[in-house]
């Protein structure tokens, strides 16, 4: 089968994959082919959100895509999301300073979740328990949205307070 | 996951089309479903078309009612302010399903033709009409709790899982294709097909047909409604049972009703039965009822999913109720 040449934007950066079969993942081109590491790989399937990344803004799994889908597109992982003077992300000090985690390898998927979610929240945009119009993002407003990243050391209390208090900025 | 080649359609539905035509494959939209089955060795084309990027992620106001591209996200479509506004049952369905990361990727087209998620579809080693016809259902006499009780046949048992074509199919859309001979619409209702003895055959689609929009029309436009989901978890679960209902009434009698079911069959369930009981009957408790028990009275379920029988008529009649009282 041929393979594909083509770039991909991370970051800002413009990384080419060169002869790459097209059965690699968007994960795994990130993770193996541009030696980003902070997306993980959990389940593999769509079930976990370990891998999720930003592309264009949104949050996706990247585990469930083709990296060749994503020629071009404005791609954003963990490594990303600090200033460049590596001054970090208010997700990431809220994470920090909330124990928002214990094992760590869920964490890139929540963050990156994090902010997505965030943005869609701050653009109005309803979930299954919004009744009406979006309400106060607490208790099952924040459980539905982050329902998609699972972390298996239960570290939710942690994750959920960082995230309030992120969104309260 | 075989290998296979990969061909970007970017430019328009007829170079999709011949692109397939050219490759003998499938079409890829968010890749939520197939690359999980590709990966999964369930599906295994020999060439993809990305559609990803046809220039069909619009919803656009059209005779009365709304037309949906086919590569619209899942949230961009619940999100959209005219979906919110005339059609909240679809909004809420949508969001009943997957997780928000899922929903970014799949696509209105894509939902319709996600596969079942019976474990034995996915479970190689075991027999499935499915993936291989002919082979028979260990579903049958397997662990069945998910599996369906309505429109059942002996050779599948499987469930359509999505939410979202539970509420267009109570809003009786219309499903727009394109293909090697030309476009055509299909009936939501008619778009997906019973298993039969075909269970491999899912949708009415042709070989090399493209979905390229789903309309829904004016006349189930600003409905109340609701859309409640039972399943194993709060959130990021398939249904159990599921039931997408509409109601208006006039004069102290039912003037319109809608009724749609999932997780119970292998297609989203419209409960006809149900609805025409109700049409111009009084909105009482004991009217939705009966309509519910009589919907499910064919119901043919197996010793582990004997539980939606009831489930599936208490939510009905709950639903319903429901509406009468807040909403209509």
């Amino acid at each position: 089968m041929p393979l594909h040449t083509f770039q991909l934007q991370i970051n800002g950066d413009t990384r080419t994959l060169s002869n790459l079969d097209p059965r690699v993942s968007l994960l795994d081109a990130i993770r193996d082919h541009c030696g980003l590491t902070g997306a993980k790989k959990g389940c593999n399937q769509g079930a976990c959100g370990a891998c999720t990344v930003l592309v264009d803004g949104e949050r996706i799994n990247s585990c469930l895509t083709l990296a060749l889908q994503y020629e071009g597109r404005d791609i954003r992982t963990i490594e990303g999301l600090a200033e460049a003077d590596g001054s970090l992300h208010p997700l990431q000090k809220a994470f920090v300073e909330h124990d928002g985690f214990q094992c760590g390898f869920c964490t890139p998927g929540q963050i990156c979740s994090a902010v997505g979610m965030l943005a869609e929240y701050k653009a109005g945009a309803p979930s299954a328990v919004t009744d009406g119009e979006v309400g106060e993002l607490a208790g099952a407003e924040l459980q539905e949205r982050m329902s998609g990243n699972l972390c298996r050391c239960g570290a939710y209390v942690g994750i959920r307070e960082a995230i309030l208090e992120a969104a309260a900025q | 996951m075989n290998s296979f080649s990969y061909a970007r359609a970017s430019e328009s539905p007829d170079l999709a089309v011949a692109l397939l035509n050219e490759n003998q494959g499938r079409y890829l939209a968010g890749g939520t479903n197939l690359i999980d089955l590709m990966r999964e060795e369930i599906e295994t084309p020999a060439a993809l078309v990305d559609i990803s990027r046809l220039p069909l992620a619009q919803i656009e106001e059209r005779e009365g009612g709304l037309r949906i591209g086919a590569t619209v996200k899942n949230s961009h479509c619940a999100a959209h302010p005219l979906v919110r506004d005339r059609y909240p049952l679809l909004s809420s369905a949508i969001l009943h399903g997957a997780s928000a990361q899922l929903r970014n990727m799949a696509t209105t087209g894509g939902n319709l033709m996600q596969r079942t998620r019976c474990y034995y579809f996915y479970d190689t080693a075991s027999r499935c009409n499915k993936r291989t016809p002919g082979s028979g259902c260990d579903a049958a006499q397997g662990f069945h709790r998910i599996h369906a009780i309505l429109g059942t046949s002996p050779h599948c048992i499987a469930t359509h899982p999505s939410d979202m074509c539970v509420a267009l199919t109570a809003l009786d859309a219309t499903v727009q294709v394109t293909g090697p001979d030309g476009e055509r619409s299909i009936a939501f209702g008619d778009f997906h097909r019973l298993p039969g003895n075909t269970p491999h055959v899912e949708t009415e689609l042709r070989a090399g047909e493209l979905i390229t929009a789903v309309d829904l029309p004016a006349s189930s436009a600003n409905l109340p409604s609701i859309y409640r989901k039972v399943r194993d978890r709060a959130s990021y679960a398939f249904a159990l049972v599921s039931v997408g209902a509409a109601l208006r009434v006039e004069d102290g009698r039912i003037a319109d009703v809608r009724i749609a079911l999932g997780g119970v069959a292998h297609k989203p369930w419209r409960a006809s039965i149900a609805e025409q009981m109700l049409h111009g009957a009084e909105p009482t408790e004991a009217n939705f009822r009966q309509a519910a028990e009589a919907e499910l009275t064919p119901a043919t379920p197996g010793h582990d999913n004997a539980f939606k029988v009831e489930l599936a008529q208490r939510m009905i009649a709950s639903v319903l109720q429901e509406l009468a009282e807040v909403k209509a």
